[in-house]
């Protein structure tokens, strides 16, 4: 088979199911039983290190 | 040790960049020669004076200097693409502003176009993306900026990609290829600059402190991954010359014209898209200071819009050579990217719940408002435009102009307003803005501006759409190019207007900048404590 039409087969089967698929999974895993607390914590992020990323902790690896 | 590297490569390119220009082929890579020598002189003299000179991190504090010289630099290429835009629009109007007879040419529309094209999404929104996703990514990892100086040197690289580009594009260099007009060897810096961005962005995110990535990082994220593919794959050309701006583009025919615009409906998708997504998803749950509406949705508005925007460039070329089933599936996907759009519409309209009484008293939050909705209209727009059929009047048209332009001067102009407003008091230390009430004059003369050319093309480009295929009772064609020319020239009055309005109340945020920063004392407690969290 030349290899457009490979491309082609492969484009609008087995790529398309598993991008699909893909796609799916992760708008599920999003609504996974224990997320809320996560996201929740993830949303407020922003308003943490505003300033400064605070002291470090241990010896820097730079400098 | 590592300075005396650099300090031999910068002579080395100074001298190499001097003798290139002197056995250039043509004048735009003469000329861009001359500046890359100049830039690598000075570049040798100021690593020169820091030679031996403690450079000690301070790996507990933010590096905010590369994003105040952002702030400064998206200001001022803001201003300069929107002048060249109100330029060409009365150029358009009014022909004989081209100066031929005194130019010989280098003010032409033809070659103003590009410079304004890439003065406003390259210079001014990609100046924006890069100095916000620095301060984005440091803020959210609770991380200093990876990589010492290399920050410094993204945006230096950038400043001298917009140079070079400018000059090249006004003295004929270019190849041809709409939004990626930059010749073979300004092509390749920017690859360097842009590796060098995903470097320090993708290496803050590595040594970040937070567990989770904040989801404005990953658009910004896939911005940067996208952008370099897109880059790499529609410029691959092969010069003629290595001391001559001409090259060949290794596709040809369809396939050029489809690689050309799977790049360029992306650079949409992603430069002014995903990237800005970024900024909204960042500072608008700051500025209403509540997190975002749903985190979730904007986990799946992430996904569902990466998904979906790489297939739909193919609408840009319906009813030319490329196979039906091409345009088909970009329009398909073209449709369904209505759906990814509006979800992040709501989630950032939705994030105001219960803080809507900002709009009246905050004009900030109400040009990130009017941002999201102009985001929201112009991704309801292009679907309908994707359609075949009503692509088949609104192609070629003003319409398209229209199109780009709600969407560039309403979602991308005003969000990155939103975003300098909310930056410069911070990363200057001043208690607030000089002045809101100058915002709201710079808020309602953008706002008309934008609809006054909004308005105009739209009246313009269905009238051209209908006089191109307007026939008589015996099927012969009604107009002539020239008629809808000159039928159009009112609403191209209209337009510069617009632009003028919009240009105004750029001027207008500059100053109101400029004075938070120089009449304002700088706050007190500057960054004296750090809250225990």
């Amino acid at each position: 088979m030349e290899t457009y039409s490979f491309l082609r087969e492969l484009a609008d089967s087995w790529a398309l199911l598993l991008l699909t698929l893909f796609f799916v999974g992760a708008a599920v895993w999003a609504f996974r039983p224990g997320s809320r607390a996560i996201h929740q914590e993830a949303a407020n992020v922003i308003f943490k290190h505003d300033k400064s990323p605070g002291p470090l902790p241990g010896p820097s690896k730079e400098g | 040790m590592w300075d005396y590297a650099k300090l031999i490569v910068l002579a080395a390119v100074a001298l190499l960049a001097a003798i290139a220009a002197n056995y250039a082929h043509d004048l735009p890579y003469m000329v861009n020669a001359i500046e890359v020598a100049i830039a690598a002189a000075i570049t040798f003299i100021y690593v020169l004076r820091l030679v031996g000179e403690d450079k000690t991190s301070t790996p507990n504090e933010y590096q905010d200097g590369v994003i105040r010289a952002g702030v400064i630099a998206t200001s001022f290429w803001g201003i300069v693409g929107f002048l060249v835009g109100v330029v060409i629009a009365f150029q358009l109007a009014f022909p004989s502003l081209n100066l031929g007879n005194v130019t010989e040419g280098i003010l032409n529309f033809g070659r103003l176009r590009p410079l304004h094209t890439s003065a406003v999404i390259f210079a001014f929104g990609g100046n924006a993306l890069i100095m916000s996703a620095f301060y984005v990514v440091q803020r959210t990892s609770a991380a200093r900026l990876w990589g010492g100086n290399l920050g410094w040197f993204v945006f230096w690289g950038w400043q001298l990609m917009i140079v070079l580009a400018a000059s090249s594009y006004i003295l004929g260099g270019t190849e041809g290829k709409e939004y990626a007009e930059t010749v073979w060897y300004i092509d390749l810096w920017i690859t360097v600059v842009w590796v060098a961005f995903l470097a320090v962005f993708v290496g803050t995110l590595v040594k970040r402190r937070e567990p989770h990535i904040y989801v404005a990082n990953w658009f910004y994220l896939s911005m940067i991954l996208t952008v370099a593919m897109l880059h790499l794959v529609n410029n691959a050309a092969i010069p003629v010359s290595i001391l001559g701006s001409l090259s060949v583009p290794v596709y040809s025919g369809v396939q050029d014209a489809m690689v050309q615009w799977w790049y360029g409906h992306n650079a949409v998708g992603f430069f002014l898209t995903a990237g800005f997504l970024g900024m909204m998803y960042y500072f608008v749950p700051k500025q209403v200071e509540r997190p975002v509406y749903s985190y979730k949705l904007s986990i799946i508005h992430f996904w569902a819009l990466i998904f979906l925007y790489i297939w739909a460039g193919p609408h840009h070329l319906h009813y030319t050579a490329l196979p039906d089933w091409a345009s088909t599936l970009g329009m398909v996907f073209s449709v369904m990217l209505w759906m990814p759009s509006w979800g992040g519409m709501i989630n950032g309209l939705m994030t105001l719940s219960g803080a809507w009484d900002k709009l009246r008293t905050d004009p900030v939050v109400r040009m990130m408002v009017i941002a999201i909705g102009f985001y929201g209209m112009s991704t309801f727009e292009g679907p309908v435009m994707s359609i075949k059929a009503v692509n088949s009047l609104s192609h070629y048209t003003d319409w398209t102009i229209g199109h780009v332009h709600s969407g560039a001067l309403g979602w991308n102009g005003m969000i990155t307003f939103s975003v300098l407003y909310f930056l410069t008091p911070r990363l200057w230390n001043r208690e607030g803005l000089y002045s809101l009430k100058l915002v709201s004059w710079h808020f309602w003369l953008a706002t008309i501006g934008i609809v006054l050319y909004a308005a105009s093309m739209w009246v313009s480009g269905i009238m051209e759409g209908l006089m191109w295929r307007e026939v008589d009772a015996n099927g012969f064609l009604v107009n002539a190019f020239a008629d809808t020319v000159a039928a159009k020239f009112p609403m191209y009055v209209v337009r510069g207007l617009g632009g003028a309005m919009y240009l105004t109340g750029g001027l207008i945020m500059v100053y109101n900048l400029w004075m938070t920063v120089n009449a304002q004392p700088a706050k007190a407690s500057a960054y004296a404590a750090v809250p225990a969290e």
